[in-house]
């Protein structure tokens, strides 16, 4: 025994965590490390979610009277194309994938970084890049036309800050290709000894899914974008219909992105939740194999329904039959995992931990957006609930129901991982259901008045649909304060909470085997992988009321 | 493989993976690269599907000397570059040979790129930018031309991203600061230019050669 030992000092750990490796801003604002850059990003889009949030609480205030009074019309618009703009490609699309599978991807498979760590940094800067055009677009006096930036509105009637704003959309767009490229690179090249394919934790299989449509989808909006770009700046007349050009075009152009990006945020999503319920059910995941094949079918159909958003466009009557058809067959690979992730629950341990409750909360919520959506697939019900709130609450079931449940969902699960403390539990449980019950009362109310005809984008609407608006807008201020509660609490916990071992949860991951926080090159030795994931208990059998010895029977060499 | 050593980058503990990795990573590039240009030739090929005859006309408007002597300027640059990959590849050493060849090749784009400029002042003299001055004046010609700007553009743009790479190889490797033998980043390179180079071709034919065949 050591002097040092018996004087009571206990040796220190070979090298700081991540956190501690270098202190300084500059060490931040230069780090390749994967995880450091996650945590770029996660600052980053809680800036630009709470911007995109406090437009559309004008705009939801504006809401609670019929004749408004609040806004102006064109104030309105430019609040609801902000947060659009903001909350698509500056939250949802980055939220999960550039913070949780930057911080996660590598340490899942058993690697110390991703495959191109500067490229990682540099798509980072290219974000920061890009949220720079489009918040000078809101401050030179924003911009009206939507998040969709249909043409020939956009090109040729509209007078607001559209090129800035698309300019801003389009440099993010390389971001997200460079983190697709990345992360396919990462997936394919830097898995550790054993750790086979199917032996991926479902996060990895989605986040690669997403990488694939990512570096597929976003170049066709980029081209989108600059030719709007090119038309408004240069005049050249792509969109103008008196030159011979096509306006409908560009709907194509825009929605074979902008259907795939549904899947880019709901995709992870599914990831992180995949991850979840087995560990607070103690269960191995039901099907695995199909949850895969599921994810890759997604992301596969999922380029093949886009002209389901232009039903009423005017496109062949035979194409909107295809469309229809095949977004009907999209139902099937997510019913699968709907189905999967309920019976990986019978028989199991359940516990109500916060990142189960949100994990539940997005199964429900996600159910509810997916039944929604197939009745937009219809093309008799679409066209009566076409651009109503119908169609509104839908994809906000989907996409804040569903993702952004999904994102609180692992932010409370992996939070002890990412800092090394644990948050407080009760309050992050009360949280969970404020959020699952704001958001129901916020967004279901606008199916029945989408369904009674309100459209969307109107600041003024006839008295019979207040009931609604109100019910709808209160539900938005329980919701608002859901979304400020962690952001309390999860400050706290950075300071006082208590410390988090390597594994509070008992989980199975490879991410668990490491220390919290994970030192900068992860793993202290190379990680060998000799069993699949979710390994809770043995094959055939329920689950066990012990927690399982996977991580200590684990080989770690 | 120890020459190679220097080249080694985290986080990789193998060069060949490494090495794998860069090219698994720029193929997955020139996907998206591949889309990106095909979404413009799909809004292209619509376009003149529904405006066949005013984008035969406006073909016969475009220079085919400019666009010849610049396809075969691309051709030969691939084929020097081609050479450098391979000599890279072969590890045999061919120091020389490889950076006359990467001189070569980015001074063939730069011909085609002051070649280009030639044309577009050509273009710009006849008034073939859209607005109120064109020339043309069937109906769509302008559509034409918008697309003929953003095309050619587009791809000039990359080229000149391809130059820079290019020139960057061949300066380091001229200052005896880069490994040439065996470099993954001379045949990520390489394959970037080669999509540049196909590119060219597909945009050739959708350029100059309407309304030239019969
Ligand atoms: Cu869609």
């Amino acid at each position: 025994m050591t002097d040092a030992l018996l004087t009571g000092d206990l040796p220190l750990p070979a090298h700081p965590d991540y956190l501690r490796d270098g202190t300084s801003l500059t060490s931040w604002l230069t780090t390749t490390d994967h995880k450091r850059i996650a945590i770029l990003y996660a600052i980053t889009i809680t800036i630009f979610f709470f911007m995109g949030g406090a437009a559309i609480t004008a705009v939801r205030l504006e809401l609670f009277m019929p004749n408004g009074g609040l806004l102006t019309s064109d104030a309105y618009n430019k609040l609801f194309s902000f947060h659009g703009i903001i909350m698509v490609w500056f939250f949802l699309v980055p939220s999960i994938p550039n913070t949780f599978g930057n911080f996660l991807l590598p340490l899942m498979i058993g690697a110390p970084d991703v495959a191109f760590p500067r490229l990682n940094l540099f798509s980072w800067y290219l974000t920061i890049a890009a949220g720079a055009f489009t918040v000078y677009a809101l401050l030179a006096g924003g911009v009206d036309t939507g998040w969709t930036f249909y043409t020939p509105y956009s090109t040729m009637f509209s007078n607001s800050h559209v090129f800035a704003a698309a300019a801003g959309v389009f440099v993010v767009g390389f971001a997200s290709i460079a983190t697709g490229v990345n992360f396919i690179a990462t997936t394919h090249m830097l898995r550790a000894p054993g750790m086979s394919w199917f032996r991926l934790p479902l996060f990895v299989w989605a986040t690669y899914a997403t990488s694939l449509i990512m570096v597929l989808a976003t170049p066709v909006l980029a081209i989108s974008l600059l030719l709007v770009m090119a038309e408004r700046w240069l005049g050249l007349p792509i969109f103008d219909p008196a030159q011979g050009g096509d306006p409908i075009l560009f709907q194509h152009l825009f929605w074979f992105y902008s259907h795939p990006a549904v899947y880019i945020m709901i995709l992870p999503a599914m990831g992180v939740v995949s991850e979840i319920i087995p560990c607070f059910a103690r269960r191995r995941i039901f099907g695995y194999d199909f949850m895969v094949y599921a994810l890759i079918a997604i992301a596969g159909i999922g380029f093949f329904v886009w002209g389901h958003h232009m039903f009423v466009s005017g496109q062949s009557p035979y194409a909107n039959l295809i469309f229809s058809f095949l977004s009907f067959v999209i139902a099937v690979p997510s019913a699968i995992k709907v189905f999967n992730w309920t019976a990986s629950l019978y028989r199991g341990q359940i516990s109500f931990e916060a990142p189960m409750l949100y994990a539940l909360g997005f199964v429900g919520l996600f159910t509810t957006g997916g039944l929604s959506g197939l009745f937009l697939a219809s093309i008799p019900v679409d066209v009566h609930v076409t651009d109503t709130y119908f169609v509104v609450a839908h994809f906000h079931y989907i996409m804040v129901g569903g993702a952004v449940s999904g994102f609180f969902a692992g932010l409370h699960f992996w939070w002890p991982k990412v800092t090394g403390r644990m948050y407080p539990e009760s309050w992050a449980r009360f949280a969970a259901i404020l959020m699952y019950s704001g958001f129901n009362m916020t967004f279901l109310p606008q199916f029945v008045a989408g369904y009674l005809g309100m459209p969307r984008r109107y600041h003024t609407y006839p008295p019979e649909f207040q009931i609604y608006n109100v019910m709808s807008s209160s539900g938005a201020a329980v919701l608002a304060l859901a979304y400020l509660l962690p952001l309390g609490y999860f400050a706290w916990s950075l300071f006082y909470a208590e410390r988090a071992g390597n594994n509070p949860w008992g989980a199975s991951g490879l991410e668990w085997t490491t220390t919290s926080p994970p030192p900068p090159k992860n793993f202290d030795r190379q990680p060998r992988v000799d069993r699949g994931p979710y390994d809770y208990h043995p094959e055939g059998e329920s689950a066990g009321l012990n927690p399982p010895e996977v991580q200590n029977a684990r080989e770690v060499r | 493989m120890s020459e190679a050593t220097g080249l080694l980058r985290e986080p990789w503990e193998s060069f060949e993976r490494q090495s794998e990795a860069g090219t698994l990573g720029i193929w997955a590039f020139l996907a998206s690269e591949i889309l990106f240009f095909g979404a413009l030739m799909l809004t292209y090929t619509v376009c003149r599907i529904e405006n066949a005859d005013a984008f035969a006309a406006a073909g016969r408007a475009t220079n085919i000397w400019y666009g010849t002597a610049n396809t075969a300027i691309l051709l030969t640059s691939s084929l020097t570059m081609t050479v450098v990959v391979q000599a890279t590849a072969s590890g045999d050493n061919f120091r020389r040979l490889i950076l006359a060849c990467l001189t070569v090749t980015a001074a063939l784009g730069t011909a085609f790129l002051a070649v280009k400029g030639f044309e577009y002042k050509d273009d710009i003299e006849k008034h073939l930018v859209p607005g109120a001055q064109f020339a043309l004046t069937e109906k769509s010609a302008q559509l034409f031309f918008g697309l003929y700007w953003t095309l050619t553009g587009v791809h000039a743009i990359h080229l000149t991203i391809g130059i820079l790479l290019v020139l960057r190889l061949a300066l380091l490797g001229f200052r005896r600061r880069l490994e040439l033998d065996r470099n993954p980043e001379i045949r990520v390179t390489g394959l970037y230019w080669h999509l540049v180079d196909v590119i060219w071709i597909f945009l050739y034919a959708l350029i100059y050669l309407p309304g030239r065949a019969s």
